[in-house]
Formats: structure tokens, C-alpha cells, sequence
């Protein structure tokens, strides 16, 4: 994204806000959009949740789920070697079949960047084009408790080291204390630190951690918030916190992301991160897309699952399809 | 290949073991009818399902004569406790057998498996559950210490839930102590007949439960009956006045759940998205052939154009098609009668000047269908804004202010349901207290639970079904007079009892 298109961006969220980013200004445009009724949400997403995806859709969506998740490590202990450890699974996902596509994108702290694109080496890319992208997160993940300043060279680092994508935590004190203009700025700022040199940016996906804002408004407000403020992908959970990604939840947020696209065109993408662990919950998800925002929304680059023990669940199941019967966890790989 | 176009995921048939023939179940078991048989069919592709018998008038009399027997010999005088055994057996019956009669359902009346499976069924075995736990604690029914049953209960139910209006008219009544005759519609009886097959299982005694099956010349039959001390009817208005015509001076008491033409207000402040689902589930579920469906929609002028925009997205991601496929949302239309009124209904509105728009969905080419369609520019006075259509048709009408709603929602002669869709809790009670309905939704639509007492104001009827309430419509108190029953058989009471 070019410093032009920044520009636009801040003069549009301006336009249909009718004013200033502040706070007051956030606070009457977020609290002017239509509640939440928390029953009628999570009964749609319950319905959506009963649709039977059998045979060839069910191996269509298996593969579909693969090519969509972002392969993810995150902890305290993570070391080169585990990093270059779950890279291998991301190109390789099925040892025993290369037919299996390979998953959308690795996502790992800051500093293991390097470790991530030396490992992949040809194959780091743009997942449409068959290569496997490098999230990173940044911005004091996962609390966000940190300076601005902090935050800002948290992220101009992962970018410089050759992140593409960049998972960015929101001020969520700052959130629940009416301080939108602030949460706002930070966004904008953030998003001014995913430009590289050559004036192309990092995409930025901004976590909500949807498990602290507790209520459906508030997460509504949350992802409207983060998109005016540049968001390109706007993101459950850390995964460090509980509840992480619920149906229900992706659903609004799905909600917020058609309206954004009737409102300006424009294609946001969501991820749903932490808890979903099994084929059978990621299929849900996509039927939850397909049906809410449209098919369009099932590509890499606008709709990604975060998560890590998903891949070898999904394969199984794929495996189970291929050959008729189930095998077993010493049948797919760790990473 | 698109996603969206999901593979088939029929649910499998082979969990039914139908027979060729059924006949009428008296006295405990099966026998042949009198009247000429007939053929109950899939609505979804008109195919033969089986053949069905047809009570006359002395198969209706020797059903009534099996009940009283059953009621004067063993149901009075068991204990509630007892009574209520059979009840939760009956409860445990039917959802062991779920999947059979959820299928059984969708195959004869065409509504979607999703629907049978996830809400008719279910709600059956909720609403036995719960009048089994009534059936030893009549005392706390409201009516003083042992109040006492009716005897025979004749009921007529129709064809929208054939068994879960089954299991509102016969969970009660059996609660309550009293034996039935029910009569199930024509196009519908197959969940009956296995429901006959289940009080078997259950052991039930002969004759505390007879089904007679056939046309309306059955019901009329089983309701001027003059054994007959209740009659519980639901179905179309026209009906139920014929019905409280025919019992009027007998001393029969009488429950009548009508039609509707229920207004659902979505005020300015509505959570839109759920109140678009709201919308959708209130006139889309069960084709919309759902006396309390929630045909008018009341829409604010100031979100009228959006809620309409979101409507129509929404509408057009409903899957129409194999009633037996788990992903679909739309099924089959329950006869050609009831498909033609719907297509007569629709025209009628067009040539009243109303803008009809029908979702884009491949028909089949047998059976009876219909597409969702939605009216816009619906004046007050216009016929699709009167009549009930009872099939997959809304009516959107508009609003300025909460009075100009309530004034709206109220002028019609039936008043069964209503919705309310605003974020603010106030205006919920304000406008609820000021709608003559029966039941009132808030942010949702088409809710059921045994607990809660469902029925109508004006020409939707009188009596109310379900709860406490309910179980008021099959009992009478310790202290009143017992019918005085004739040489003939016909009961007559004395004016105390009537008043």
C-alpha cells in the first residue's frame, strides 16, 4: 500500500464519520450502529453451525481449510529449530501425499522472522501464488501493555526483518474506557509502521481479543473501529485468552465486514484464531463465510484460520476420505 | 464446483419401516375402516406413501364408545402418578424414535428435515415431559383440591405439525385424566399412526388414545358426537366457527387455536441483524404455514429501504428442495389446494398494485412449491394485508411512530402472535401491554416451550394450549356438577355447570 492510498484511507474514515477521529466523534458514529441481540446471534450461528458438508464439498473443504490457515507458534520457548520445524510442516503438511496443498501463512513472534523466511527460502510468497507468507506478531503481543513508541518499533522490526503480514493487538484499557480515539491512533500508527521501503506495506491484521471485550456491541464496535482505521484483516484472539474465536463471534464480525464492503467496496478479511481445533468446527467457519459475506471470502487473503493443532485434525479427516478408514495421530506429523 | 452448492445430504429412509395399509387405531389396535381409503402423499414429488383408512360415522362411535370405556374403566380411576408413568414413558418413546418419526414427518407433510428434526420432534417429547410431571399435581392446577377430568376428549388437529399439534392436544388431556378420540388431517396423519404404534410400545391401555383418520366429514363426525364432553380443535377460522356452531348448547366444552395474520414490528433501533433472521424465521419456517407466523411485517419508514436491501440478500441464500436433505431450508408446500390459495393470494396482491419479489430458486419439477416472495408498498387495505396466506408470502407494510404500530398491528380480526424488535427494553413492555395477541415475541419469533400458554384474541380463537393454563381446557373443579348423561347417550348438564 502506497503513502497515497494511507492518505485516502484516513480522509475517507473522516468522511463517514463526519469529523476528526476522537473520541467523540468515534464514540457517537460506534454507538450509533445497530445493537446486538446476543440470543438471535448465536442462534444463527447455532443454524449455520447444523449445515451436513458431505463428500465432495466435505473434500473440498478440507483442502480449502489448509490452503486458509496460518500455521502458528507463539510461545516463550520457541527456538530456531522449532520454528524451522513447523515451516516444514507448512510446506509439507502430509508427508505421505504431495498432493496436499500447503498451508496460507507460518505466524510467529518478531524475532524468529528471520528463522521463518530463511527456512522456507524459494517458497516464501504470496499464498496465491503458491508460496507460504510470514505473519508476525508485534505491538507487545499479547497484552498490548506497552508504550506506543514500543509498539511502533516492535513493528517496523518484524517488517524489516521481511514479515508480511503483521498481527497487531488493540489497547483493549483503552477500548473499554471510551478511549476510541486513542485505540484508533494506535491502529493508524501501526499501520504507518507496516511500510517498507520500497513503499509497499505489510498487511495488517488487528487482534480484537474478543474474549476481553466480553460483549457482542462492544466487539461490534471493536471491529468497526479497527477497520476505519485501516485495518486490512481484522482478527479474534491472541489465543492466550478465554473464550478465543467463537462461531458467533466470527459471525458478527463477518456481519461488520459485508456491511464495510456495501458501505465502500471494500474486502476486509477475518480471522478467527485459538480454540478451533477440529474439521468439523473449521467447516462451520467456512459455511459461516460462504454464507454471510459470499464464496469470494474464501482465498487467503481475505479469510484465515490461526491455529496450530487444526492442520494434522483436518488431515486425518482427509486421509480418512481418501482411503475409507481412519488412521491414527502417529499417521500425520508433529511439528 | 462452488462451495455453496453443498453436495446432496439426504437423510436416509431406510430408518422407516412403513407399512403398505394403515388402518384406524381403536381400542388399542389396528382395524379396518368403514369409509373408502385413501392414499397419503409426499408433497415434495407427489409419490404414493401409503394407504390410509377412512372412519365413518360407526367407526367414529365405536372409537368414542372404546374411550369412554377406557375412561370410565381404568384411565379415571388411576392414579396420577400412574398416569403420569405413561407419560414420561411416552416421552422416552418418542425420542428414542426421533429420527424415524423426523423423518416420517418431512416425508408426508414436506417440511425440511432440519425443522422436523430440530423442532417438531423435540418439542413433542418437551411437551409430554412436561404434562407427565403435571399428571400427580393437579391440585396446584388452580382449581382447588382433586379437580376432576372431562372424559372424553375429541380432538381435530391439522397439517402444519401434524405431531406436535398432536402432542398439544393429547399430552394434556391424558395429564388431566381424560381419554381422547383425535382425528388427524387428511394430508397428514403417517407421524400419527407411528405415534399409535409407540402408545403400543408404551403399553398405554386400550382405548385411552383412539386415531381415527379420514377427511372432514371424520372430524364432524367425532365433534357433534354426542359422548364427546371436549372438543379441541386447531386449523382455519372458517372451520372452528362451524365447529362452536355445532357444539353451541351441548354442554361440550371447546378449545379453538385459529388462524393469524401476525404483525411483526421492527422498530428503528431493531439489532437489524437478528431482526432480519427474526423476519425470516417468522414467515419462512415451515413454508410459513404457521398460524402464528409473522406474515404482516411493520417496518419503521426511517429503516424500511435497508431492512428490505438485508431481506432480500438474506432470502437469497435459502436452499428450496428435498425435504429429506439436511441442508435445506425451504420445503414443499403440503397440497395443491393449499399451494393454489398461496399462488391465488399472490396474484391478488400484485393486481392490488403491491411490488412482489420472489427469491431466484430452481423449482422442481413435481410436487408443490413455492418461492419465498416478499410484497413491498402493502397497504392496510389490501387483501394480502388481511388474509391469512398461510404459505411462504410476506407482507411489508410501514410505520412512523410506536402508536401508528400498535394501531397498525391491532387492526386485523385475528390476534394470535406478534413481534417486537428494538433494542430498548421499555418500549418492549409498552408496546407488548397494547397488542391484542395472544403471545408476544421480543427480539425473537416462532419461540415454543411446553411451560408457556399459547392462543388467541378475536377470530383466532378461544382457550389456550400449553402450561398451566393448558391443563385448565381438560379439567374442572372438584365442585361442579358432573354431565347427566341421557338413555341416549347425550349429555346434558344442568345450567350450574355451564356457568
Amino acid at each position: 500500500m502506497t503513502s497515497t492510498q494511507l492518505q485516502t484511507l484516513s480522509e475517507r474514515a473522516v468522511a463517514l464519520l463526519g469529523g476528526e477521529p476522537d473520541d467523540t466523534t468515534l464514540r457517537r458514529y460506534l454507538h450509533g450502529l445497530p445493537g446486538v441481540d446476543a440470543v438471535g446471534l448465536e442462534s444463527r450461528a447455532a443454524g449455520l453451525g447444523t449445515r451436513s458438508i458431505k463428500t465432495t464439498s466435505k473434500a473440498w473443504a478440507l483442502d480449502k481449510i489448509i490452503q486458509l490457515i496460518d500455521l502458528t507458534t507463539l510461545e516463550g520457548a520457541d527456538t530456531p529449530g522449532k520454528v524451522r520445524s513447523l515451516v516444514a510442516k507448512a510446506l509439507t503438511p502430509d508427508a505421505a501425499d504431495p498432493s496436499c496443498p500447503r498451508v496460507a501463512a507460518v505466524c510467529v513472534y518478531g524475532d524468529m522472522v528471520p528463522y521463518a523466511i530463511d527456512a522456507l527460502g524459494a517458497a516464501h510468497g504470496d499464498p496465491d501464488e503458491g508460496g507460504v507468507s510470514v505473519a508476525a506478531v508485534a505491538t507487545a503481543f499479547p497484552s498490548g501493555r506497552a508504550s506506543l513508541g514500543i509498539k511502533l518499533a516492535d513493528t517496523a522490526e518484524a517488517v524489516a526483518n521481511g514479515a508480511d503480514e503483521i498481527d497487531m493487538v488493540i489497547d483493549r484499557g483503552a477500548f473499554l474506557s471510551g478511549r476510541y480515539g486513542l485505540v484508533f491512533d494506535q491502529i493508524a500508527q501501526v499501520k504507518q509502521a507496516c511500510r517498507r521501503e520500497d513503499g509497499t506495506s505489510a498487511s495488517l491484521k488487528v487482534i480484537l481479543e474478543t474474549g476481553e471485550l466480553t460483549t457482542y456491541d462492544n466487539i461490534k464496535r471493536a471491529s468497526w473501529l479497527a477497520i476505519l482505521a485501516g485495518g486490512d484483516f481484522i482478527k479474534t484472539s491472541t489465543g492466550k485468552v478465554q473464550p478465543a474465536a467463537t462461531l458467533p463471534t466470527t459471525l458478527l464480525m463477518l456481519e461488520v465486514v459485508r456491511d464495510w464492503h456495501r458501505v465502500t467496496g471494500e474486502k476486509i478479511g477475518v480471522k478467527p484464531a485459538g480454540g478451533i481445533r477440529t474439521s468439523k468446527d473449521a467447516i462451520k467457519y467456512l459455511v459461516t463465510v460462504a454464507e454471510t459475506v459470499g464464496e469470494e471470502w474464501l482465498q487467503p487473503h481475505l479469510f484465515r484460520y490461526g491455529a496450530s493443532s487444526l492442520l494434522n485434525d483436518v488431515l486425518l479427516q482427509r486421509q480418512k476420505l481418501a482411503t475409507g478408514h481412519y488412521s491414527g495421530a502417529d499417521y500425520v506429523t508433529i511439528d | 464446483m462452488t462451495f455453496l452448492e453443498y453436495a446432496p445430504a439426504p437423510e436416509s429412509r431406510a430408518i422407516l419401516q412403513l407399512r403398505d395399509e394403515y388402518g384406524l387405531f381403536i381400542d388399542g389396535e389396528f382395524r379396518a375402516g368403514s369409509g373408502a381409503s385413501f392414499a397419503t402423499i409426499s408433497p415434495a414429488d407427489e409419490s404414493h406413501i401409503a394407504t390410509i383408512a377412512s372412519a365413518d360415522e360407526a367407526d367414529v362411535d365405536a372409537a368414542v364408545a372404546a374411550a369412554r370405556r377406557a375412561y370410565d374403566k381404568v384411565w379415571s380411576r388411576m392414579s396420577g402418578r400412574d398416569r403420569g408413568k405413561y407419560l414420561f414413558r411416552i416421552a422416552r418413546l418418542v425420542q428414542e424414535r426421533a429420527r424415524e418419526l423426523a423423518v416420517a414427518e418431512s416425508l408426508d407433510n414436506g417440511k425440511p428435515i432440519k425443522e422436523s428434526r430440530d423442532v417438531d420432534v423435540p418439542l413433542v417429547a418437551a411437551w409430554f415431559f412436561y404434562y407427565a410431571g403435571w399428571a400427580d399435581k393437579l391440585d396446584y392446577a388452580g382449581l382447588g383440591a382433586a379437580p376432576k377430568a372431562l372424559g372424553v376428549a375429541g380432538q381435530v388437529i391439522p397439517w402444519n405439525f401434524p405431531l406436535l399439534m398432536l402432542a398439544w392436544k393429547i399430552a394434556p388431556a391424558l395429564a388431566a385424566g381424560n381419554t381422547v378420540v383425535l382425528k388427524p388431517a387428511e394430508t397428514t396423519p403417517l407421524s400419527a399412526l407411528l405415534f399409535a404404534e409407540i402408545l403400543q410400545q408404551a403399553d398405554l391401555p386400550p382405548g385411552v388414545v383412539n386415531i381415527v383418520t379420514g377427511a372432514g366429514s371424520t372430524g364432524a363426525a367425532l365433534v357433534r358426537h354426542p359422548d364427546v364432553d371436549k372438543v379441541a380443535f386447531t386449523g382455519s377460522t372458517a372451520v372452528g366457527r362451524e365447529i362452536a356452531k355445532t357444539v353451541a348448547g351441548t354442554g361440550k366444552k371447546v378449545t379453538l387455536e385459529l388462524g393469524g395474520k401476525a404483525a411483526n414490528i421492527v422498530f428503528e433501533d431493531a439489532p437489524i441483524d437478528q431482526a432480519i433472521e427474526g423476519i425470516v424465521n417468522g414467515i419462512f419456517f415451515n413454508q410459513g404455514q404457521v398460524c402464528c407466523a409473522g406474515s404482516r411485517l411493520l417496518v419503521q419508514e426511517s429503516v424500511h429501504d435497508e431492512v428490505v436491501d438485508r431481506l432480500k440478500a438474506r432470502l437469497s441464500t435459502l436452499r428450496l428442495g428435498d425435504p429429506l436433505d439436511k441442508n435445506t431450508d425451504i420445503g414443499a408446500i403440503n397440497s395443491r389446494e393449499q399451494l393454489d390459495r398461496i399462488r391465488e393470494l399472490s396474484r391478488i396482491g400484485e393486481e392490488e398494485g403491491a411490488q412482489r419479489w420472489s427469491a431466484e430458486c430452481a423449482i422442481p419439477d413435481r410436487g408443490f412449491w413455492f418461492a419465498p416472495t416478499v410484497f413491498t408498498g402493502v397497504q392496510a387495505s389490501h387483501r394480502i394485508a388481511r388474509d391469512e396466506i398461510f404459505g411462504p408470502v410476506l407482507s411489508v407494510l410501514t410505520f412512523r411512530t410506536p402508536a401508528e404500530a400498535i394501531a397498525k398491528a391491532n387492526n386485523t380480526p385475528y390476534g394470535l402472535s406478534a413481534g417486537i424488535w428494538t433494542e430498548k427494553g421499555s418500549r418492549i413492555l409498552a408496546v407488548a401491554d397494547r397488542l391484542r395477541a395472544g403471545v408476544v415475541w421480543a427480539n425473537t419469533f416462532n419461540r415454543f416451550d411446553p411451560s408457556s400458554p399459547f392462543g388467541g384474541y378475536k377470530e383466532s380463537g378461544y382457550g389456550r394450549e400449553g402450561g398451566r393454563h393448558g391443563l385448565l381446557a381438560y379439567l374442572k373443579a372438584a365442585g361442579a356438577p358432573a354431565a347427566v348423561r341421557s338413555r341416549r347417550g347425550e349429555p346434558t348438564r344442568s345450567k350450574k355447570a355451564d356457568s
